[in-house]
Parts: structure tokens; C-alpha cells; sequence
């Protein structure tokens, strides 16, 4: 791994005055370091956010939960308040990687990362997450832009996320077996409006299926998506799943997650 | 370049290193504690495994910088007065090794493990060992060793 300089930043001030373009902030690390070692990304400093109190711990309001960026995926599996506002949330964290991944990674961390196939952006989508930077808030839709691509800036920060609490919400996926990342994950959120089924690992980033969306929204039962063919020109294939399987896992995890909620 | 002081299995140091040193870096190469091993480049293999105030992870995927002031223990921290840990003993007995490549992250992890579960069922030992992967066992002993440790502890 090439040198660079360990900064540890005491607020997101500090943290966004020492970022350049050629910083990186440091959560967990879970990404940012393996990523160094096998030379894919080199940095002349890294900003440890670590210890900016602020970024971390959990709040639920009656409509909201609101989780710190650098608050770690075991924080938010643990955390009895989200088991009961949003029980899909918890279960999702309980799910990523494995116990030594989730003592470390961070929600902040995965969703800047933006990994096509990680497993917070489809909770950002599917329970209309705000995304509170410190320098302004963008909505979850505007946030994810393509394969590890968000909008945000260079040396923004992510202070915490805020998540709408649904009426009934689950997240299904099917992990890879070696890494648990999702070969395709989706989250199914009923809110008082409208239902939204966010789909990850499937295409080149996270995306909310419209024609779900739609069927679910008329009619909340698994019935209603059941055989539903989708297009699967844009899907992803690789070793461990061909575009066309996908397709129809998204149908199938789908349906798992209606049924689930 | 910066100083580290951690406490290590119990006993303080305190060492100038690169800031790019990797805690199994400096374990291996600073303090000579080779028990900790290392696997792969990727951060899936567990091999170095260890733990930090109280909570295992990854060594090769933390800075030494990163966990400075913290306490750190290591597989050789597990012994008392020449006496292996009973999780050491359990896969000895069960045989839940056989190259012993991946023991000391999994022995390290197992025995965070039931530091927070102190009975753990099949399905539960198998879930946490999610990141510890071993090449040899088929992990069946390896199960059966946690399980025997948990009726020692
Ligand atoms: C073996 C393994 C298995 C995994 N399995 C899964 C899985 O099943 N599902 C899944 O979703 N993920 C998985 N992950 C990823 C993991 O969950 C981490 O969340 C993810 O790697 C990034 O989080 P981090 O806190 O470690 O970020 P870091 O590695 O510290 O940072 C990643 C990037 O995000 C930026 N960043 C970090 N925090 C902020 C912030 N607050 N504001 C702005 N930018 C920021 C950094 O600059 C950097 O570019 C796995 C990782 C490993 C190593
Ligand atoms: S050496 Fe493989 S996970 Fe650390
Ligand atoms: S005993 Fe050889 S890798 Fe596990």
C-alpha cells in the first residue's frame, strides 16, 4: 500500500477542510483500504471521521429514523429502536458482509461508495431517504447517479441519513455466498401513498422498478407481480448470475418481500 | 510517520510507524507476533482476526493509526500461565484444524463470539464464521470445537 498521511478529524468543519482532490474520507475502511492495498485507488491523505461525535448514533422521531453516518452496520442491527420503527432496516444491516465487516463499515461509507451490488441504497430508495451532507440535504432519488457515482461533491461530507418509516416494508436478498453482497436484494416499502420496490445488484446502480411500483401500489399482494416478465437488457450478467436470471430473481425476491411484510 | 501505543495482550507499547501500517502490519512485523495471520488481499479470509476493546475484526483492514489508544488481543494473548484458552483446547481435542492456517482468526472469532452469545446453536456459530474461511476442515469440526468450548467458559 503507497504512503499517504493519517488525519483524524475532530468535526465535519475540520473533515471538509482537509479533504482535496486527492483525499478520502475514512469510516470503516472496508472499502477504502482493500481498495489501496490491491492499488485500485491511491490517496496522498485519508480523513478518519471516526471520532466527529456528531456522525454517529441513531434517532427516531414518529415519522422518521435518522442514523449517523459513521454509525456502524452491528450499531444499526442491534439497535432495538430501528428493530421496532423500521424492522426491515435492522435486518438488512444484520445481513451485510460478515460480523468482522459489520463491526467497522458504516451506512455513511457504503451508500458514498454507492457498490452496485451493496445493500443500503435500496433502503435509501424504498424508504425515501434524505441524505443530510453538511451542506445541504438531497433526496435518495437524486442521490445514487451510476455505478459507485453519487451526487455528491468532492470533500462533501454525509452527516446522517434520514429514513421515512413505512407502513409495512422487507427486504429480501440473494446473497452471493462467498461475499454476501447482494446478487440481487430488493426492498419493498408500503408507504400511505404509494409502494416502492428499490432493486439492487441488478443494473449498474440502485433503481426503483416502476412497473412494481405501479402493480403494487393498485394491489399490495405478490399475486399482482407474479410471472411479471421484466426487460433485461440493462441487467447485469457476470460469473455468478447471467442478465436473465437476474430478471427473474428480481420477480421472485419481490414477491418474497410482499409476502414477507 | 506517528507514534502508536496500544495495549498489547496486557502489555503496553509504544512504537513510531508509517502512517500507512496496517495493524497486522504492525503486529507481524513491529512486535513479532506472527500468530496473526494473513490470508488474502481482499479482507474475506479472517485469518487475522483479532480484537479490539472487546470486539473482533479484521487486522488487515485497520490502520495501526486508525485504533491508536486502543487494547488489542491476539491469539497469544489467549493463553494463561502456559494454559491454552478452552477454545484453544476444543479444537485441539475436536480436531478443528488441520493446516491451522485459518485457526487463530477463527479461534479469535469464535471466541468473541461467545463473549456475546454464551450458547450458541449450529446455525448461529456457522453464521458468525461468515468471514472466517478455512481451506482444510469442511468446518464441521470446527462447529463442534465452539460448541464444546461453550460448555467450558
Ligand atoms: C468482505 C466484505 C464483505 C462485504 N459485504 C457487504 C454486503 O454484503 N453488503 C454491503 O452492502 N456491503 C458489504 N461490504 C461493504 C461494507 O458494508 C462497507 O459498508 C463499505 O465497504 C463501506 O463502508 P466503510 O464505512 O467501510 O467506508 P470506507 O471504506 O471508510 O469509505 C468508503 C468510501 O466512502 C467515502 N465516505 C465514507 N464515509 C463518508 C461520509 N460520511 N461522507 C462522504 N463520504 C464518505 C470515503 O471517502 C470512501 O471513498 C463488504 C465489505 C467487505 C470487505
Ligand atoms: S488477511 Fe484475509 S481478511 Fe485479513
Ligand atoms: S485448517 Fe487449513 S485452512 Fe483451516
Amino acid at each position: 500500500m503507497k504512503d499517504f498521511n493519517y488525519h483524524s478529524a475532530k468535526d465535519s468543519k475540520e473533515a471538509s477542510k482537509l479533504a482535496s482532490s486527492s483525499s478520502a474520507f475514512l469510516a470503516g475502511g472496508m472499502t477504502t483500504i482493500p481498495s489501496m492495498k490491491l492499488g485500485l485507488a491511491t490517496y496522498k491523505d485519508l480523513i478518519d471521521i471516526k471520532n466527529i461525535k456528531k456522525l454517529s448514533g441513531i434517532k427516531v422521531s414518529g415519522k422518521s429514523v435518522t442514523i449517523g453516518a459513521a454509525t456502524k452496520h452491528v450499531e444499526v442491527s442491534n439497535s432495538k429502536d430501528v428493530k421496532k420503527a423500521i424492522p426491515s432496516l435492522s435486518s438488512l444491516a444484520e445481513g451485510i458482509g460478515d460480523p468482522q465487516v459489520r463491526n467497522r463499515g458504516t451506512i455513511g461509507g457504503s451508500i458514498a461508495n454507492n457498490d452496485p451490488s451493496a445493500d443500503y441504497p435500496s433502503a435509501c430508495i424504498a424508504l425515501n431517504a434524505t441524505i443530510h451532507t453538511n451542506e445541504r440535504k438531497i433526496e435518495a432519488a437524486k442521490f445514487f447517479k451510476g455505478m459507485f457515482e453519487t451526487a455528491l461533491k468532492k470533500g462533501e461530507l454525509i452527516e446522517a441519513i434520514e429514513f421515512q418509516i413505512p407502513e409495512k416494508s422487507s427486504y429480501q436478498k440473494h446473497p452471493n455466498p462467498a461475499s454476501r453482497y447482494a446478487i440481487v436484494g430488493v426492498y419493498v416499502a408500503k408507504h400511505k401513498g404509494d409502494v416502492n420496490v428499490a432493486v439492487t445488484g441488478a443494473k449498474s446502480c440502485v433503481y426503483n422498478d416502476k412497473e412494481m411500483s405501479k402493480a403494487l401500489s393498485g394491489n399490495f399482494s405478490s399475486s399482482s407481480i407474479d410471472g411479471m416478465d421484466l426487460d433485461s437488457s440493462e441487467m447485469n450478467s457476470d460469473m455468478h448470475a447471467s442478465a436473465d436470471f437476474r430478471a427473474s430473481l428480481v420477480v421472485t425476491q419481490a414477491k418474497k418481500a410482499v409476502d414477507a411484510c | 510517520m506517528g507514534k502508536i501505543s496500544l495495549e498489547v495482550n496486557g502489555r503496553k507499547v509504544e512504537k513510531e510507524a508509517p502512517d500507512n501500517t496496517l495493524l497486522s502490519t504492525f503486529l507481524r512485523e513491529h512486535l513479532q507476533l506472527t500468530g496473526t495471520h494473513i490470508g488474502c488481499d481482499t479482507s474475506q479470509c479472517g485469518a487475522c482476526v483479532v480484537h479490539v476493546d472487546g470486539n473482533s475484526l479484521k487486522s488487515c483492514t485497520a490502520l495501526a493509526a486508525d485504533i491508536n489508544g486502543s487494547k488489542v488481543t491476539t491469539i497469544e494473548g489467549l493463553e494463561t500461565n502456559g494454559k491454552m484458552h478452552p477454545m484453544q483446547e476444543a479444537f485441539k481435542k475436536l480436531h478443528g484444524l488441520q493446516c491451522g492456517f485459518c485457526t487463530p482468526g477463527m479461534v479469535m472469532s469464535a471466541v468473541d463470539l461467545l463473549q456475546k452469545n454464551k450458547k450458541p446453536s449450529d446455525t448461529e456459530i456457522r453464521d458468525w464464521l461468515e468471514g472466517n474461511i478455512c481451506r482444510c476442515t469442511g468446518y464441521q469440526n470446527i462447529v463442534a470445537a465452539v460448541k464444546e468450548a461453550a460448555t467450558k467458559m
